[in-house]
């Protein structure tokens, strides 16, 4: 009997180990909050086309790293000649696009081109303004030729506005992208999924995952189910904060706090009425208690800015206390101001939770100092429609989710509609500086300048609060830029 | 008889306390509320019932219990201005056509009902609010024009019958015009039917505006609604369920509270049953 049950456990145990070892599941869902509109970085602004394609699919030259560093990607190396001005490029040889066409120094030459031409539609044009010539050298080499030295181009290379197309299948990239990266584009079930699976002839290492899902879910309840049920393995971007503590203590997950790009701001209209007024928005800034929008919204999850600048970054500077909470301070700049008592703002909200809840909560503090809101939900399309390009607005909230991003108080016709020419100046210095000292005195520089001219109400950093099966290894921790990288995601079992 | 009238406010008693119970709570909150519904606290919110809130506070630590007040009064005045609509527009259309009945004007108002009544209600109600934008006004508009078809097809079916009773003959034979008739004597006796209607589609109106609030076409933050309080609970229903639990219920006790009083009014005032 006793060697019967040592043949039966020691089968049983065979059969065990046997299936464990074929078990690590090789497919990954992951949940996403927002559909993207379409598939190509290079011609459209949402933040959900690269959280799909970026280092999946498409490539650039530089890419960056998941603590934020550039790091070669297309380009093996590169040498910066006259004084800067001319960065020359080795690429990798032997890379394919996933219809078998070679990568050479003229797709480069061409995406580039196509970026910054003058029918361009990419979203960040401004990345590629300093570029005055792509020159192709030979078929593995090619060099920029920049108007001004520039000390942000790796990094700008790095953005997903900058990746590398094929002449022949750039134009369907928006419904059929044709990369150069670890995954292939498989299927695109609208409204509901996304699949890509493993590109076998990929020139780095051999990813792990051979097929990976993102699935779109709105609804955060929604989103909260499919992840109890199964049916998402991960959520990077975890809609519901709420939610958060309930998933912590579930030992089938585990949830990963990390930083973003995300600075989320009360954007004010500068030219509106009132708000062109530096002392009424000065006293919005101390109307709001961040704090309390923090902990009302986003349920504790966020850091405190006050600025527009992420905190993890080596040249942020704290200037939180440049808006402290304090109602009686901004009853006396709205009172000197002539508005106090008599003054009504629109406040637009998008979709997102940081959004919705969190402007209720300022309706209520501006409420306290005697600003009245008139609050409209909007959807996101109504959103870029009327807000970001209509400029028809006086207050908004929404997260800035780009990488860096200070220089877009610099641009003309910005919604905000900030208009300082010390502050352009200081921007374009910065854009040629390539002394890392003095870029990193002018971000301070920057930072100062539109906090102390309460361009916004800067309200926290966005936390990335990523839930995913406690299996899964190797997602990004943090978000240096809005991308769902693959390439080192696996399951261990 | 004592068990027949027993039996005849068996609804209408239970009904009309409930309703004088939300409408009081809707009148009590111009003069007075537990608690600020305007003044956010975050350090207390999501907090269980208990002496000092009632019902509890909801996710910006507002009292739920003078949320539910303040919403009762944005719920009775979106489906009482609603159903007044209805009823305004909607019973003169009816009386117009009975008395024009087989005619061409007959027929163009009831086509033209049966055209508002073919779409969905939430439909139009969302297109009028994506066309004039969400508030409280719009839906009162949305849910009144629904309102319109119901009234004027009931004062149509009901004032046919009428028309052809002995005592209209004899109206006609003193040369009163059909205006007058009806007026002075179809209404008054289809005026039992219009109560026991309005007193549902009152119900109905409530939770028309508490679905439109829900999907945010309704009132605006930070007027207090309770669609509005449902829909901004949803996600928060595994860390505080009284969040949805008590604006749902009283939802459903508000249009049950309707519901037996309109049937209560209808055995009350129905001539038939009061003979018994």
């Amino acid at each position: 009997m006793k060697r019967f049950i040592q043949v039966i456990s020691s089968v049983l145990l065979m059969t065990f180990l046997s299936t464990a070892a074929f078990a690590a599941k090789t497919d990954i869902t992951l949940g996403m909050a927002l559909e993207p509109p379409n598939l190509d970085p290079t011609g459209g602004a949402a933040a959900a086309i690269d959280e799909v394609v970026y280092a999946n699919i498409f490539e650039g030259l530089t890419r960056f790293g998941s603590d934020g560093s550039v790091n070669p990607a297309l380009a093996s190396a590169w040498d910066i000649e006259n004084d800067g001005t001319r960065y020359v490029f080795n690429l990798r040889p032997g890379v394919k696009f996933h219809d078998g066409a070679e990568f050479t120094a003229e797709d480069v030459k061409f995406s580039l081109d196509r970026a910054r031409g003058e029918d361009s539609t990419n979203a960040q044009k401004a990345l590629f303004a300093n570029i005055a010539e792509v020159e192709v050298i030979d078929d593995h080499t090619v060099a920029l030729n920049l108007t001004n030295a520039d000390g942000n181009l790796l990094f700008n290379l790095a953005w997903g506005d900058a990746i590398i197309l094929d002449p022949a299948s750039a134009d369907k990239a928006a419904t059929d992208p044709v990369g150069t990266g670890p995954f292939k584009f498989s299927n695109w079930v609208q409204g509901d999924r996304i699949e890509i699976v493993r590109n076998d002839d990929y020139w780095g290492e051999s990813v792990a995952l051979e097929k990976a899902t993102f699935k779109f879910i709105s609804d955060p309840t929604a989103a909260f189910a499919a992840l109890m049920a199964g049916d998402v393995d991960a959520f990077p971007n975890y809609p519901a904060p709420e939610n958060l503590p309930q998933l912590e203590a579930d030992p089938r997950f585990s949830v990963v706090l990390g930083s973003t790009e995300g600075e989320t701001i009360l954007s004010m209209n500068n030219k509106s009425e009132a708000l062109s007024d530096m002392r009424v928005r000065e006293a919005i800034s101390h109307a709001i208690d961040r704090q309390a929008v923090i902990d009302g919204a986003m349920f504790g999850y966020g850091t405190p800015i006050g600025s527009h600048f992420a905190p993890h970054h080596p040249s942020y500077i704290d200037l939180t206390g440049n808006a402290t909470f304090d109602p009686e301070a901004a009853r006396a700049m709205l009172k000197e101001a002539g508005y106090i008592d008599d003054l009504t703002l629109s406040l637009k909200l998008p979709p997102p939770a940081y959004a919705r809840r969190g402007g209720e909560i300022i309706a209520s503090q501006l409420r306290e100092v005697g600003i009245d809101t008139e609050i409209e939900n909007v959807e996101w399309a109504q959103w870029l429609e009327q807000v970001f390009k209509g400029k028809d607005y006086d207050l908004t909230i929404v997260s800035h989710t780009e990488p860096l991003d200070i220089g877009i108080y610099a641009r003309d016709d910005y919604y905000f509609q900030y208009d300082n020419d010390d502050f352009n100046g200081l921007i374009s210095a910065f854009n040629k500086e390539t002394d890392p000292e003095r870029r990193d005195v002018m971000l301070k520089q920057a930072q100062t300048m539109v906090s102390e001219d309460y361009v916004n109400g800067y309200l926290f950093q966005l936390a990335k609060t990523g839930v995913a099966n406690s299996k899964i290894n190797g997602l990004w921790e943090n978000q240096p830029t809005q991308a769902n990288d693959l390439t080192g995601v696996y399951w261990s079992e | 008889m004592a068990a027949t009238t027993k039996s005849r406010f068996r609804n209408l008693v239970p009904g009309a306390v409930l309703v004088c119970i939300f409408f009081g709570a809707a009148v009590l909150s111009f003069f007075y509320t537990p608690f600020d519904v305007e003044k956010f606290n975050i350090a207390q919110r999501m907090l269980r019932p208990d002496a000092v809130h009632w019902l509890g506070t909801d996710h910006f630590g507002r009292d739920i219990l003078s949320m539910l007040m303040v919403g009762a009064r944005t719920s009775l005045a979106v489906a009482f201005v609603a159903v007044s609509i209805g009823i305004v527009v909607g019973v003169p259309l009816g009386l117009m056509a009975a008395s024009y009945r087989g005619r061409w004007l007959d027929e163009l108002i009831m086509r033209g009902n049966d055209l508002v009544f073919a779409f969905p209600a939430l439909v139009i109600a969302i297109m009028i609010t994506a066309v004039f934008g969400p508030s409280a006004v719009n839906a009162i508009i949305a849910i009144g024009i629904f309102n319109i078809p119901v009234f004027a097809r009931l004062t149509r079916g009901a004032a046919l019958g009428i028309w052809n009773r002995e005592f209209i003959l004899a109206a006609r034979v003193a040369g009163k015009n059909s205006v007058r008739i009806s007026v002075e004597h179809i209404l008054p006796n289809i005026l039992n039917l219009l109560i026991v209607q309005g007193t549902i589609q009152f119900s109905l109106g409530i939770l028309a505006e508490a679905g439109l609030s829900y999907v945010g076409l309704g009132a605006q933050p930070p007027t207090p609604s309770w669609g509005r309080m449902l829909a901004d609970s949803q996600t928060l229903t595994n860390l505080a369920p009284h969040l949805a639990l008590f604006p749902g219920m009283v939802i459903v006790l508000s249009v049950l509270g309707l519901n037996l009083l309109g049937d209560g009014l209808r055995d009350w005032l129905d001539p038939r049953l009061r003979r018994e």
